[in-house]
């Protein structure tokens, strides 16, 4: 077969089937038990090092 | 030793940029080369004076010098946008406006190149470039990586624009829409976009926050895809090394399918992946509350990531394009409404228990009106790529309305509220110089979008169904000149509502320019959240 049908063969099943598990694998993964809490933490960050970045030399937190 | 590098960099370039110039084949080659000359040489000699110059080590503090010239600059090149695109609606409803004098260079053909680059690349792309790197320091707590480099992303990318824009009113194109900078332009901006790339990834790997913020993985799904897609769109073969002609590698079809796998895809990752990760940022940031679900925003995420991709060939139904391209364009484009509504109401339920707010915040208010276009473009698309419906709609001016309210609508305003954030944050001011003037901008803006969109829509299916239109024995009732003749007060609409539109963004740069000048300074006992009024 030329590369066109070979390739054409695997992206219309193997490739779209494993793209198309992917996704639904990170619908559930969004879904886990205990994401909740990590994401309401994770959705904070934009509130969190507004003036200045940490910085390693002082271990505690800069504000 | 990086210093003396540099410089013997600096002056081969400049020498090499002479020598082109003396060489060319063609006018825009030759100003761009001189242009290059120009710039490298001054940048030799201001290199030369500041080597072996050690400057202190900076810890502790962001990076914030390079962010405020981008947002100064995308204000400019707002403004330079809006009134080029200003004038072309004119001298499509008065062609007097092509002047005799300027023919060659200051025509519609000309100038509408050089209108879409410069609101979506110029302004947009120092938009996203700027928020991109406030955000992600503010969402990494880590400075920006790689020193310097960011500071060539930006004068480099404006640098870019600068060659683009002059070589589209010299005719140098390589006809592609969104993509019609000539080969040696697209290389320097492949140089830029990898550098851009390399402080992006840099500042994430050495990032303080184990999470990376869902703004982020938009930014960088634009970063990566837009890289991607100029790649492959732009791959030619120039005529001479001395000219700026090139031949492109893909021929009929095949070309014309790259250009729209590019060109909507150039609309999804440039104009809704980049801007959608200042929305996750902003929006939440303005409202202050985080945003409505963390969950929807990744499935919202990876759902964009996998459908835009596909959308393309819904540009090209009823081509020599075979119609399962199509039908799958089309189909893809139906679903993406799906995860683009997802998340416009994450951004809008991030107001959820804040609405209140819209009553005296004029730059939220722009949010929500940038969300509310962002979800009716969305919508708009999708439905414009169903055949049947494209069958209508294509080469009408139905295609301009649509573009124009998710440009000007969604891109437009959420840069906008974008700026009106970060002006005062970046110049330590306790708020934007003039409430009323954001309000007044507002409303010119809203109502110049909404006088935009309505005159396209009835001027498109007019035209369209003039189009069309056959009598009893099959033959067309109408000429072409017929339908330029019935769109005219449409277009003069048209004219008005960008005047609207631009005198907002007038504004704005004069509110912006108030605030750095003569703003109140933020007092030190306020918290670092104060509201922004």
């Amino acid at each position: 077969m030329e590369t066109y049908s070979i390739l054409r063969e695997f992206a219309d099943s193997w490739m779209m089937l494993g793209l198309f598990s992917f996704f639904i694998g990170v619908v559930f993964w969004v879904m886990r038990p205990g994401a909740t809490r990590t994401y309401s933490d994770t959705a904070n960050i934009p509130f969190r090092h507004e003036d200045a970045p940490i910085v390693d030399v002082q271990p505690e937190e800069t504000r | 030793m990086w210093d003396y590098v540099k410089i013997a960099a600096l002056a081969a370039i400049t020498l090499l940029a002479a020598i082109a110039a003396s060489y060319a084949r063609d006018i825009a080659y030759q100003v761009h080369a001189v242009i290059v000359m120009l710039v490298a040489g001054g940048l030799f000699l201001w290199t030369v004076r500041r080597a072996d110059e050690i400057p202190a080590p900076v810890t502790g503090e962001y990076m914030d010098d390079v962010i405020r010239y981008g947002v100064v600059a995308t204000t400019f090149w707002g403004v330079v946008g809006f009134l080029a695109g200003t004038f072309i609606a004119f001298q499509l409803a008065f062609p007097v406006l092509n002047f005799e004098f300027l023919q060659g260079f200051g025509n519609f053909g000309r100038l509408r190149p050089l209108h879409t680059s410069a609101v979506i690349f110029a302004f947009g792309g120092n938009a996203l470039i700027a928020t991109s790197f406030y955000v992600l320091q503010r969402t990494t707590a880590a400075r920006l990586w790689g020193g310097n480099l960011a500071w060539f992303v930006f004068w480099g990318y404006n640098l870019f624009i600068v060659l683009a824009a002059t070589g589209y009113l010299l005719g140098a194109t390589q006809s592609k829409e969104y993509a019609e900078p000539e080969w040696y332009v697209d290389i320097w901006l492949t140089i830029v976009w990898v550098a851009y790339l390399l402080v992006f990834m840099g500042t994430l790997m050495k990032r303080k926050e184990p999470h990376i913020y869902v703004a982020n993985w938009f930014y960088l799904a634009f970063i990566v895809t837009v890289a991607l897609l100029h790649i492959v769109n732009n791959l030619s073969l120039p005529v001479s090394l001395f000219g700026s002609k090139s031949v492109q590698l893909f021929s009929g079809v095949q070309d014309a399918m790259v250009q729209w796998w590019y060109g909507h895809n150039a609309v999804g990752f440039f104009l809704t992946a980049g801007f959608l990760g200042m929305m996750y940022y902003f929006v939440p940031k303005q409202a202050e509350r985080p945003v409505y679900s963390y969950k929807l925003s990744i499935i919202h995420f990876w759902a964009l990531i996998f459908l835009y991709i596909w959308a393309g060939p819904h540009h090209l139904h009823y081509t020599a394009l075979p119609d399962w391209a199509g039908t799958l364009g089309m189909v893809m484009s139906i679903v993406l409404w799906m995860p683009s509504w997802g998340g416009m109401i994450n951004g809008l339920m991030t107001l959820q228990g804040a609405w209140d707010k819209l009553r005296t915040d004029p730059i939220l208010r722009m949010m929500v009106v940038s969300l509310a276009f962002y979800g009716m473009s969305t919508f708009e698309g999708p439905m414009m790529s169903i055949r049947a419906v494209n069958s209508l709609s294509h080469y009408t001016d139905w295609t301009i309305g649509h573009v124009h309210s998710g440009a000007l609508g969604w891109n437009g305003m959420v840069t906008f509220g974008a700026l009106y954030f970060l002006f005062p944050k970046l110049w330590n001011k306790a708020g934007i110089y003039s409430n009323k003037a954001i309000n007044w901008h507002f409303w010119l803006a809203t109502v110049g979008i909404v006088l935009y969109a309505a005159s396209m829509w009835v001027t498109g299916i007019m035209e369209g169904l003039m189009w069309r239109e056959v009598d009893a024995n099959g033959f067309l009732v109408n000429t072409f000149a017929d339908t330029v003749e019935a769109k005219f007060l449409m277009y003069v609409v048209r004219g008005l509502g960008g005047v609207m539109y631009l005198t907002g963004a007038l504004i704005m740069a004069w509110n912006l320019w108030m605030t750095v000048a003569k703003g109140a300074p933020k007092e030190d006992a306020t918290p670092a959240m104060a509201p922004a009024e």
